[in-house]
């Protein structure tokens, strides 16, 4: 039995410590990653949009829904014809297309969320165990891989939502089937590069389990490149999905998920410009922020770029 | 070796095509790629357009415009006594094309009659199966294999139908697309030449216009026929430019790069109306959209219910919001093109607040039912889901909740028909033949509960009334039963009629002749472009 | 170098059968039944049915229908469409070529433009022009490609009417196709004009399609360049008192093109993927567009056929970038 307050004084030091050097891990990385001043501009706009989706709801002038049968196609509020009610201006049934682009930023990032944290969860476990158990699993998981990324992935999502059936949750998860090879190869190599290092070994020496080997050891060190490719592949799932909407297969109408806005406005292109644009600009604004980021994040996070 | 003939043939058409330099092209922008050319394996509206009217005749032909028949290939018919024996009197002196690819030595005669009609027919034929895969489905579908009983080659120019019962439409359905006649010498070339699937590929009819050329998902190119039995065409070439895109081909009709093109866009037409340089024509479709109780599922099965539904859907908030105008409330099975509508009949009231008395009469509240959408755009409803939507928020009136429900298209048709199906179905049709049976008996019919009849309604006064029009060969006699049959279906509601869609034909100011074909094809023969 | 080679070669066999399975397996869960989207509403007779059935083959044991398929596969027979009636490589293969060129001429805009424009942006770290492009390219690279043709077209055919609408070329040419490519036959055809017409019409899908390619290999030269020219030799280089010219040309360019070659090359599925939305938008008739439409049709045996095909077509294209990455750069070989 050691003295109960000297362990606690102990502990308290240690924490301390761990706190500070998060700290200054935090502080190195804002410090770097605020250099980067496209970052910044994507991550303020990123935080607008979240904002938006929020209070989507509360702000919106109208319900996204609500068909206005006398105000079909007003163009939008600095043009002729066009009225403060609708800013900018109604589509083919008289919804409100301001409305409808806030509700629809709730959509879009809530698919990036979803597809990330599936495909994300799904490749670090297929990586870890490929790259960890090595052999003939390793062998399997990498040809499976293989197979899903000699589809040009577009396509690939296409013929599984057609599978699942067209909507937005089977597209979202046919997108998270698609991307998730990515996180898988980068952590089977992450994983395969790092358990050679000293501290495994002598982790291995003590006697962890496979578990704690693979998820406390080694997982930790992968987390930079991971974090990379998730913002990556957030802005390529809103990207895809968007896609899906257009082609007919993702997100179905009335939902006002961008990519399924435009394809309902497709017939309008000569006719009324603002319904094809605004969804498409909301599109680009939103996955340019998130790459803005994602730039910004890499340049923090990679210490080769770092020095150059 | 082979594809270098096919190119000097291709090249020498050229020069043959360059050499009129004052050659009047008619540019029309279909609105899909045909399945292919031979007409009788396939059932797309589509694939008729660019193969069986422009390349192929019939025994008897629809009059232009109307969908009464006239003689075509077959100058006379008799029909015997017990209406089984129909017996065709063939015109002479119709050639075929004579292409790049075929020569004919003989005009038309009672063989291709044969051919065209055997091939689809007799299992043992040889050109049955002439590419793997392939089959005659609107011969099937018309039942024509328990129908026909034989076909006899009389003489050259004599060809006899004998048929296993009376069947008042059969000359009806001898003027529909899967009837037109190939050439038998063709066949017979290809045949020897190992190459039977070229008479899909590269075909060979009497029509008035012969095949040049196909670049798949792109340009069709016929020629006039020279030799064509009605004259020679005004027009030299015919060009289908093949464009998906109903923006895009309302864009190309106003830069002046396709003549005619069909379908616009319901929102389109009053820009494309207004456009100088073009015209529109319009014209009822021959077809029905409609919503199907299931009559055998309660309490869809008591007519009064059925009755105050119908009363609370607001037809004129769907005709603006689904068809923006391109349509008209419907209150008959048929449509008013077609002969026996029955136009005495009044249309159920939009009353919501009689229909709710009623359902509550009826001791029927808090229902909740599914509305069944289709996926597919229709010539009869080309939005089902925002019609869906429109019945969702009428029925929210009189307290009906509705789910809307949808399938894939084909697991959609399939499920549509189980008998104890929950729900109401959106669905319609469109005319083959202009005859009312090909609506009422196919659609309403007691042999359709389990399958077309989506309704699964039986009823017994009104199969009477369409079983005895249909032995009957009296146009007059038949008019009259076919609108007692109306009547019925009216006080029974077994549907929701909504709409006959009214299809918009642009096009340029310069094209001359064309009429609009009550069946939904697109011909262009007798055809002109003013200079 | 064969050693390599052929352990190359030897991946690509059980991908390839894993391929077929995905294709076939996938093809076989879709739901929804073919027989019955084409027959529509009229229907068909419950017995006619059963005769389709036997006629397609769907009525055998799946892993019967299975090794059917892919001893046809290696007879070159990838089954018959059901929509057309025709041979599924047949049909393929007449659209490829439109395929092709729009993706060719995609890929060659994106290395003409996107490989000076890294080149200049790195030389010129942190000027404007450098800002501007990287600003522009990560925009190119965010682009959802399929707003950006729809804009194109409002902007070039609506309101200029510069460019046409949509198909290969006017209608007014009409020659054999003897290569498939537009460009080479409207030159071998020998009308005037028809060249014009064919380069009028690929100018847009070209620059939809080209736009994320572009976007991609301008930021890969651009880092590529950045590393070389910190690299030991560039600077002893400088320092010898080299023109930049001759520093950047012959010096930095030769090694930063190394994985600037591997980018393009993995552009392929890219391109492929995007011909879907770019050959909806323009009605270009490519693989792409009649894949999404066979999709729709439930073809079966065009859906199945197109995805093996396709999936070849990318994993020969990367074999070949594999295998020309190790003969330009030695030290990936001995790994």
């Amino acid at each position: 039995m050691t003295d109960p307050t000297l362990k606690n004084i102990d502990q308290d030091v240690v924490r301390e410590e761990a706190r500070k050097a998060r700290w200054s891990v935090l502080n190195e990385f804002w410090h770097y990653f605020s250099a980067n001043k496209g970052a910044v501009l994507g991550l303020c706009i990123f935080g607008f949009m979240i904002l938006m989706a929020v209070l989507a709801p509360l702000i919106a002038p109208h319900d996204p829904n609500l068909q206005n049968r006398d105000a079909f196609l007003v163009p939008p509020v600095w043009q002729d014809g066009g009225s403060w009610a609708y800013m900018l201006g109604t589509d083919a049934v008289g919804r409100d297309i301001l409305s409808r682009l806030m509700h629809g930023a709730r959509f879009s990032l809530f698919i990036g969320v979803v597809v990330v944290t599936i495909s994300l969860i799904g490749g670090i476990l297929i990586g870890l165990i490929a790259g960890y158990f090595r052999g003939w699993v390793d062998t399997l998981i990498m040809r499976v891989m293989d197979i899903i990324l000699a589809f040009p992935s577009l396509l690939l999502a296409l013929v599984l939502v057609a599978i699942l059936g067209p909507g937005l949750v089977n597209a979202m998860i046919a997108i998270a089937v698609v991307l998730q090879p990515h996180f898988a190869r980068l952590t089977r190599a992450a994983v395969m590069s790092e358990s050679n290092r000293e501290y495994v070994t002598s982790a291995k020496v003590a006697g962890a389990g496979h578990m704690r080997l693979m998820f406390k050891t080694i997982l930790p060190n992968c987390v930079a490149p991971l974090i990379v490719q998730a913002t990556l592949s957030f802005s390529t799932a809103i990207l895809d999905a968007a896609a899906l909407g257009f082609l007919g297969m993702g997100a179905q109408p009335p939902t006002p998920e961008w990519g399924t806005m435009l394809a309902e406005a497709r017939e309008f292109v000569l006719r009324a410009w603002w319904v094809v644009t605004f969804p498409g600009i909301a599109i680009l604004v939103t996955v340019l922020a998130i790459n803005l980021v994602g730039d910004g994040l890499r340049d923090a996070l990679d210490p080769k770029l770092k020095r150059s | 070796m082979k594809k270098f003939g096919k190119l000097l043939a291709a090249t020498a058409l050229m020069g043959l095509m360059a050499g009129s330099a004052y050659a009047k092209t008619l540019v029309y922008c279909s609105e899909g790629s045909p399945e292919g050319f031979d007409v009788a394996p396939y059932t797309a509206g589509t694939t008729f357009d660019a193969s069986s009217k422009p390349l192929y005749n019939r025994l008897v032909e629809f009059k232009r415009g109307t969908s009464q028949v006239q003689p075509g290939l077959a100058e006379s018919w008799e029909v015997s006594e017990d209406g089984l024996e129909y017996t065709f009197n063939l015109r002479k002196g119709v050639k075929f094309h004579n292409t790049a690819f075929f020569t004919p030595t003989r005009d038309f005669n009672a063989d291709d009659v044969l051919f065209s009609f055997n091939r689809q027919r007799l299992t043992d034929h040889a050109w049955y199966e002439y590419v793997p895969g392939i089959s005659w489905e609107y011969f099937n579908g018309m039942s024509m294999p328990d129908l026909i009983k034989d076909i006899v080659k009389v003489d050259d120019y004599t060809v006899k139908f004998v048929l296993t019962r009376p069947e008042a439409p059969m000359i009806a359905n001898l003027a529909m697309d899967f009837a037109s006649i190939v050439s038998a010498e063709y066949a017979q070339q290809l045949e020897e030449a190992g190459t039977p699937e070229l008479l899909n590929q590269e075909p060979i009819g009497t029509g008035p216009f012969q095949f040049v050329a196909y670049q798949k998902d792109a340009v069709i190119r016929y020629a006039a026929h020279p030799d064509y039995w009605q004259g020679k065409q005004p027009i030299d070439d015919l060009v289908f430019a093949i464009t998906t895109d109903a923006a895009v081909r309302a864009q190309k009709l106003k830069a002046g790069e396709c003549h005619v093109a069909p379908y616009p866009n319901p929102a389109d037409v009053e820009s494309l109306a207004s456009d100088p340089n073009l015209k529109m024509m319009e014209q009822q479709g021959l077809n029905v959209g409609y919503l199907a109780y299931n009559t055998q599922v309660a309490p869809f099965d008591n007519t009064n219910v059925r009755k105050a539904l119908n009363m609370a859907i607001n037809k004129q908030a769907i005709l603006d919001a689904v068809f923006q105008g391109a349509g008209q409330a419907a209150k008959n099975p048929i449509p008013p093109t077609m002969w026996s509508y029955n136009d005495a009949i009044q249309d159920d009231p939009y009353d919501p607040e009689k229909a709710k008395e009623m359902l509550e009469a009826e001791g029927v509240t808090d229902l909740s039912m599914e509305i069944w959408a289709m996926p597919v755009q229709r010539p009869y409803n080309p939005n089902a889901r925002r019609m869906a939507e429109v019945i969702q928020a009428d029925f929210a009136k009189i307290g009906v909740d509705v789910q809307i429900v949808s399938y894939e298209w084909g697991e959609y048709l399939a499920r549509s028909k189980e008998v104890d199906r929950e729900g109401a179905v959106l669905l319609g049709w469109t005319g083959d033949n202009g005859d009312p049976d090909n609506f009422l008996a196919v659609l309403l019919g007691c042999d359709g509960v389990g399958g077309s009849n989506r309704a699964q309604w039986c009823n017994e006064e009104f199969e009477a009334l369409i079983q005895k029009a249909k032995t009957i060969t009296d146009q007059e006699e038949r008019t009259k039963l076919y609108e007692e049959a109306q009547v019925v279906f009216k006080r029974e509601a077994p549907w929701a009629t909504i709409a006959h869609s009214v299809v918009f034909m642009p096009m340029s100011k310069k094209v001359e002749g064309y009429v609009m074909d009550p069946l939904g094809g697109h011909w262009f023969d007798g055809v002109d472009l003013a200079e | 170098m064969l050693k390599f080679l052929l352990n190359k070669l030897v991946l690509i066999v059980p991908t390839f059968i894993g391929i077929t399975i995905v294709a076939f397996g996938f093809v076989r869960v879709l739901p929804g039944d073919p027989i019955l989207a084409l027959a529509g509403e009229r229907g068909v007779e419950p017995e006619r049915y059963q005769q389709l059935l036997v006629q397609f083959g769907f009525d055998r044991p799946i892993w019967e229908q299975y090794f059917t398929y892919v001893i046809g596969l290696f007879q070159g027979d990838f089954g018959t469409s059901i929509a057309t009636k025709r041979p599924v490589l047949n049909e393929f293969m007449t659209l490829f070529p439109a395929t092709v060129e729009l993706a060719t001429c995609a890929i060659i805009f994106a290395t003409l433009v996107g490989i000076p424009a890294g080149i200049i942006s790195a030389v010129k770290r942190g000027s404007w022009f450098d800002q501007l492009t990287m600003g522009t390219a990560l925009a190119g690279y965010s682009m959802p490609i399929f707003w950006w043709g729809l804009l194109l077209i409002i902007l070039f055919s609506g309101v200029l009417g510069w460019t046409p609408v949509s198909g290969r070329i006017s209608l007014l040419y009409f020659f054999p196709q003897v290569t498939g490519f537009m460009l080479i036959d409207s030159l071998l055809s020998g009308q005037a004009g028809a060249f014009r017409s064919a380069v009028m019409h690929l100018i847009l899908p070209t620059i939809v399609l080209g736009t994320i390619p572009l976007a991609v290999i301008a930021r890969q030269t651009r880092s590529a360049m950045l590393e070389v020219l910190g690299e030991d030799y560039v600077r002893t280089a400088r320092a010898k008192g080299l023109e930049q010219v001759q520093v950047v040309g012959v010096h930095a360019l030769r090694n930063a093109m190394i994985p600037v070659i591997t980018t393009i090359g993995l552009q392929v599925g890219v391109l492929l993927g995007g011909a879907i939305l770019t050959e909806t938008i323009f009605s270009w008739p490519g693989i792409g567009k009649w894949m999404l439409d066979s999709i729709s049709r439930r073809d079966y045996p065009s859906v199945q056929g197109g995805l093996v095909l396709i999936a070849l077509i990318v994993m020969v294209v990367n074999l070949t970038v594999d295998v020309l990455y190790g003969l330009i750069n030695p030290r990936i070989r001995h790994q």
